[in-house]
Formats: C-alpha cells, structure tokens, sequence
C-alpha cells in the first residue's frame, strides 16, 4: 500500500511539473527571448509582503529595479513607488502549447517594473521564462529520446528472444558492443560524426535520435530475457497445441510480461537522457543560443565571472534535479512494487 | 588459467567490433576535418585535394580500416589531422592522466560505499538506514554536471584548493614531496565530483545484496555460534555478496568514465575527456576512434578485473567450476 502510496506522489509531482512546462507560455511571464540590455545578471527579484511604512499588504508587490548610481550591474530596489504582482495579467504574446494564440499570464506586474524570480542572465533575458521554455526542449529530448530507446529495445529484444538462433546470437554480440562502451564516451563521438551547423530543430531531432540510439542495447537485452523465459511457460506451449501463429503467441502471451520492465526502464532512462542533453548542450555540442535549454542555461556558469558572481545562474539545475528525482522515484517504486519490497 | 585466457580474447574480439563500429557511425559523417580548409583563401584546392590523398580521406571505407589497422600494427594508432602527430603519443598521456584520476575514484568509492552499505543493511528499517537511503536518492539525482559546477562555486568562493588543470604553473621548479602534494591538491576536487556522483547507487546495491544476505540461514547459523558485530558482516556476509558486487564493478566502471569526462572538462583536467571534446569539434577522427577505443579498453579490463577479484573473495568460486 505504501508503495502504491508513493508512485501516486511521484506521478503527481511529475505531472504537475510536465503540465507547468507544457503551457510554460501562460506560466512563464515574459517571453524566452526578451532581452532587458539594462538589466543584465540582474538577481531574482525580490518579493515584499510589507511596505516601507511597516504595514502588511495581503497581495505581494515588488519594486522596480534601477541601477546603482556609479555602478553597472549592482541593482537596488526603487522603493518610492510599490508593484502589486497581479494574477492572469496581460502580457506578451504566445502560443499555449505551440497552438493556442493568448496574452493573458498567470503571474507578472505592471509596467515599468519587472518580476525576474530567477533573475537574468546577460542579456536580461528573465530566466524564470527560460527555464519553463527550455525545459520543454529538455523534457521533449529526453521523452522522444527515451521512447526511440524502448521501442528499438522492445522490437530487437522480441525478435532476439523469440526466434532465437543466429538472429539471437547476432543481436546479442551488437548488444555488447553496445555495453561495453561508456555512454558519454559514446555519445559524444557519434556526435561528432554528424553535422554541426544547422538549424535548431534539426539540431534537436539529431540529438533526439543519437540519444535514443545508443541506448537501446540494455532494454532489449533485459526484454530477451523475459521474452525468453515466458516463451517456455506451458500456456505458451498450450497456445501453440491449440494452432496458435507466432505472431498471436507473441502478441497475447509474451508481449504483456515486458511491459513491467519497459516502465521501469522508461523511469530510468527519461532523467539519464535528459542529462544527457544537458551535458551535450552544455559542452557545446547540443543546442546553441538563443534557443533556451537547461544544458545551455547551466553553460552560462561554464564563464568564471558568472560563477563567482551571480548563484542565480544554478536555478536551471535545481529544475533538473526536481525532475531526476521525481522519476528515480517512480523507477524504485515501481520496481518495488514487481520484485517485492527488499 | 583457462577461463581468463577466454575472457580476454573475447574482450580483444569486442575491441575490434568497437573500432568497427567507430568506423560505421564515421561513414555517416558528412564534413571531415578538411572542410574548415576550403573556406581559408590561403589554402590553395590543390593543396586540400593532396591532404585528402594523403590522409587517405577520399578512399572507401573498407580501405580506411585497412589503413587504420595497420597503421594500428605500427604502433601508430592513425594520424591526428589538427595535432599532426600519431594518435598514440597523445593517447598515451591523456589515458595515463584519466587512468589516475579514475583508478583514485574508484578505489575511494568503494572504500566508502563498502562499510556504508553494509552497515545500512545492518542497521536495516532504523533511523540511519533510513537516513543514508534519503540522502542516497538525493545524491542520485543530482547530476554529476552540478555537483562538480557546485564544488567549483564553494571553492573559487573560499579559494581553498586549486582549480583547474593537473599542476600549478610552477610545478617544473618545485621538489619532489612539493610536486606530489601539487598533485595531490588537484586531485581532489575532480576526484570528489567523482566520488559523490558513483557512491549512492554503489551504496544501495551493497546494501540491497547484503541484506539479502543477511536472511540467509548460514548467517543465523553463525549468529547461534556467537559470530556477530563487523566479523559476521565483513568476514562472512559480505564475501557472499560478492558475486552481483563484480558485474556491478564493470557497470560502475563505464559510468564513472562517463562522469570522468565531463569532469576532465569542466575542471580541466588533462585526460581523455579534453582530448576527446577537441577531437570531436575539430572532426579528428582517428584522435576520435582511439579515445572511444580506449574507453573501452578501459571498460572490458574493469570487468575482467571484477572476475578475478570475485574469485579472490567469493570462496564458494573456482576457477575451475567456471
């Protein structure tokens, strides 16, 4: 019961935080790209319930922000004229989704003051907005990435398990090669063998599938075992007496004992791929500017200045970490759940 | 020693798959390392195309290998294009630099992760289980990009240990105790990142086959003979653990190469990591091949190394039963 207890919270967080970066538009208040040149590595702004005169305000508001005098990037707070923060406010432009042409937001403040909850980075780009949009691109990587994986491991696995001979014994020896490199290693030179000037979104497609192919080799090998060991169970052997095909054995008896492990599997590799892409973004072999993802956010820290400098820069990996824990969760208990609690 | 003479010519076999394998993603590659020339006024065509030639670029692939293989032979390990030397003199350091930090790495690790595991699976359902099993998913999932960005901010902050890089600017001058503990001083932040992003799921699998273990009727046995306290945990239960520890020792092999990499290059240590990132921007493919290719070299002896340790520990094991 515990357990179910646990992939019910697990599940609730992950959805909540996939639902926040699905509609990053509403939540996000400025746009991704928007750039304040006054306002750069500006820190997050802080959020008041009591005004100067010592009273409580019962709706938060904020100060505008305005250089120091005789400084460049020291911000103080203008305290003369207060910014109540209004909900499902009018703002810039977006589309909900990628589909759904809107203004309103959930959050922000009226002009001219400004709300960075995470700060911003160089240009000022508000970098609250840029992490629910590149978390869309980070999530999206590692979920496509992760469904290519299972789906190349399920058919190899299937194929290998059940039809055995040369086609097992092929497979398999690919499987090891697989393995017994190290991924990063891995990935970065199949990277490296592929183009490095081209357009976002190719970009993202061939990370996408670069990703989700070298990975593939440990699911179908635990997907073999399985299939391997369902395929001698005697209702199998039954079904095949009573004129079964092999497509219908494979289909109705074989298929469902996988389906366990593809979950955990799923659980387990959504947050190692997207890693994955944070790493290569971050090295610079993954998206580049001015297209928003964590790997490219975290980059930022890459300039000794920023990291000593601005700790606001670290708020995209407290977003990776929320995300890896959440399914490492799900993964262990799902995983419970099969084996039996140890 | 018949089953080790086994596991080694597989593992010579699975090396040369890897490097056929490098070969085959290579042929996909659209741009080589000749491009970037093209567009430079200064180079005349004539001079690229004679490169091309030269390097044997324009050839089939199964021509390249060939080249490649004995190039391999001679103890060359191909040719790197932007360093224009053989890949083997600048594999041979790289892999020395890696091969140090990692060794360290591991070795701490398990050192570590040995005693916690099985104490947690001692001290099982308690409240210092349940302590180190939170902080272990904690640690989980923090990518070892952050902890390593972490450490850094904590110590450009304090200034308290060098970063970056293998020695300081005056190691060349310094005496013998003083370039060890140079050495010694930078180690530790890159060996640390390593260490904290291997140790938990080290420790949760020590722990998950202890317990095991623990439930086993030899274990109660030894209890009724008055064994007990670190003599039946460490003596007794943790051999018999051993066996699911070596192919863990493998995986955890490759995932701290993996973590390696990224950590050479954000603290700028001198290792295959560098070489390899170069490389890769820079279209040096042989440099490429041969970091992979020793990545796995590194990999395959890890295992085989597990098997030999396991049959040290585990004395239900011999070789000859294998």
């Amino acid at each position: 019961m515990r357990n179910a207890q646990r992939i019910l919270a697990a599940l609730a967080v992950l959805g909540a935080l996939h639902l926040v970066i699905l509609l990053a538009g509403f939540v996000a208040p400025y746009d991704p790209a928007a750039q304040n040149r006054d306002f750069p590595f500006a820190p997050p702004t802080r959020i008041h319930f009591v005004d100067a005169y010592g009273r409580a305000h019962l709706r938060p508001f904020i100060y505008s922000l305005s250089v120091r005098s005789d400084t460049v990037n020291e911000y103080e707070e203008a305290r003369d004229k207060s910014y109540p923060v209004r909900f499902f406010i009018q703002g810039p432009a977006y589309k909900l989704a990628g589909l759904l042409p809107l203004h309103v937001h959930l959050f922000g403040v009226e002009g001219p003051a400004q709300i960075f909850l995470a700060g911003t980075d160089g240009y000022g780009r508000d970098q609250f907005s840029r992490i629910l949009y590149g978390g869309q691109i980070s999530l999206a990587a590692g979920l496509l990435a992760t469904g290519i994986s299972l789906l190349l491991g399920l058919v190899v696995g299937c194929v290998s398990g059940f039809y055995g001979r040369w086609i097992d014994e092929s497979a398999m020896r690919l499987v090891e090669l697989f393995l017994v490199l190290p991924w990063l290693y891995f990935l970065l030179a199949v990277r490296s063998f592929l183009p490095l000037n081209i357009s976002p979104t190719q970009t993202f497609l061939l990370l996408v599938a670069v990703i989700g192919t070298i990975g593939w080799a440990r699911p179908a090998r635990l997907v073999r075992g399985i299939v391997l060991s369902a395929k001698g169970r005697k209702y199998v052997i039954a079904s095949r007496g009573f004129g079964a095909s092999e497509y219908y054995i494979l289909r109705r008896h074989v298929l469902p004992h996988t389906y366990g492990v593809l979950l955990t599997q799923a659980a387990l590799l959504v947050p190692q791929y997207v890693v994955a892409e944070v790493t290569l973004s971050f090295l610079g072999l993954g998206l580049s500017e001015p297209a928003p993802s964590w790997g490219n956010l975290l980059a930022n820290l890459q300039q000794y200045n920023v990291l000593i400098s601005y700790w606001w820069m670290f708020a995209p990996a407290l977003a990776l970490v929320i995300v890896s824990l959440g399914y490492l969760q799900l993964a262990n208990a799902v995983h419970e759940l099969q084996s039996g609690s140890i | 020693m018949n089953y080790l003479e086994r596991r080694v010519i597989h593992g010579m076999l699975l090396l040369v798959g890897v490097s056929v394998l490098c070969f085959a993603f290579a042929a996909l590659a659209p741009g080589n390392f000749f491009d970037e020339m093209k567009l430079n006024p200064q180079i005349s065509p004539a001079t690229v195309a004679a490169l091309r030639s030269q390097y044997g670029i324009d050839q089939p692939l199964p021509l390249r290998y060939g080249r490649w293989v004995r190039s391999v032979i001679r103890g060359e390990w191909g040719y790197s294009f932007a360093y224009n030397c053989p890949v083997r003199s600048l594999l041979m350091v790289r892999a020395r630099n890696t091969l140090l930090l990692t060794t360290l790495a591991t070795l701490l690790t398990w050192l570590i992760a040995i005693p916690l595991g099985v104490w947690t699976a001692n001290r099982r359902g308690r409240w210092d289980d349940r302590m180190g099993m939170a902080g272990s998913a904690l640690l989980l999932a923090v990518p070892e990009l952050v902890v390593a960005m972490l450490l850094l901010y904590w110590v450009v902050r304090t200034h308290g240990l060098p970063v970056g890089g293998m020695v300081s600017v005056d190691f060349d001058v310094l005496g013998k105790q003083a370039k060890l503990i140079d050495l010694a001083l930078h180690l530790v932040i890159p060996t640390t990142t390593l260490v904290l992003a291997s140790l938990p799921l080290l420790v949760r699998h020590i722990r998950a086959s202890v317990v095991e273990v623990l439930q086993a009727p030899f274990v109660q046995a030894a209890r009724a003979h008055g064994i007990g306290g670190a003599r039946l945990l460490f003596r007794y239960a943790l051999p018999a653990a051993a066996n699911p520890l070596s192919s863990l020792f493998g995986l955890s092999v490759g995932a701290l190469l993996s973590s390696s990499l990224l950590v050479e290059v954000i603290t700028a240590w001198p290792g295959l990591g560098p070489l390899l990132l170069e490389a890769a921007m820079a279209r040096d493919i042989y440099v490429v091949v041969g970091a992979v290719m020793a990545s796995a070299f590194f990999m395959i002896a890890g295992s085989i190394l597990a098997d030999i340790l396991l049959v040290v520990a585990d004395p239900r094991i011999r070789l000859g039963s294998l």
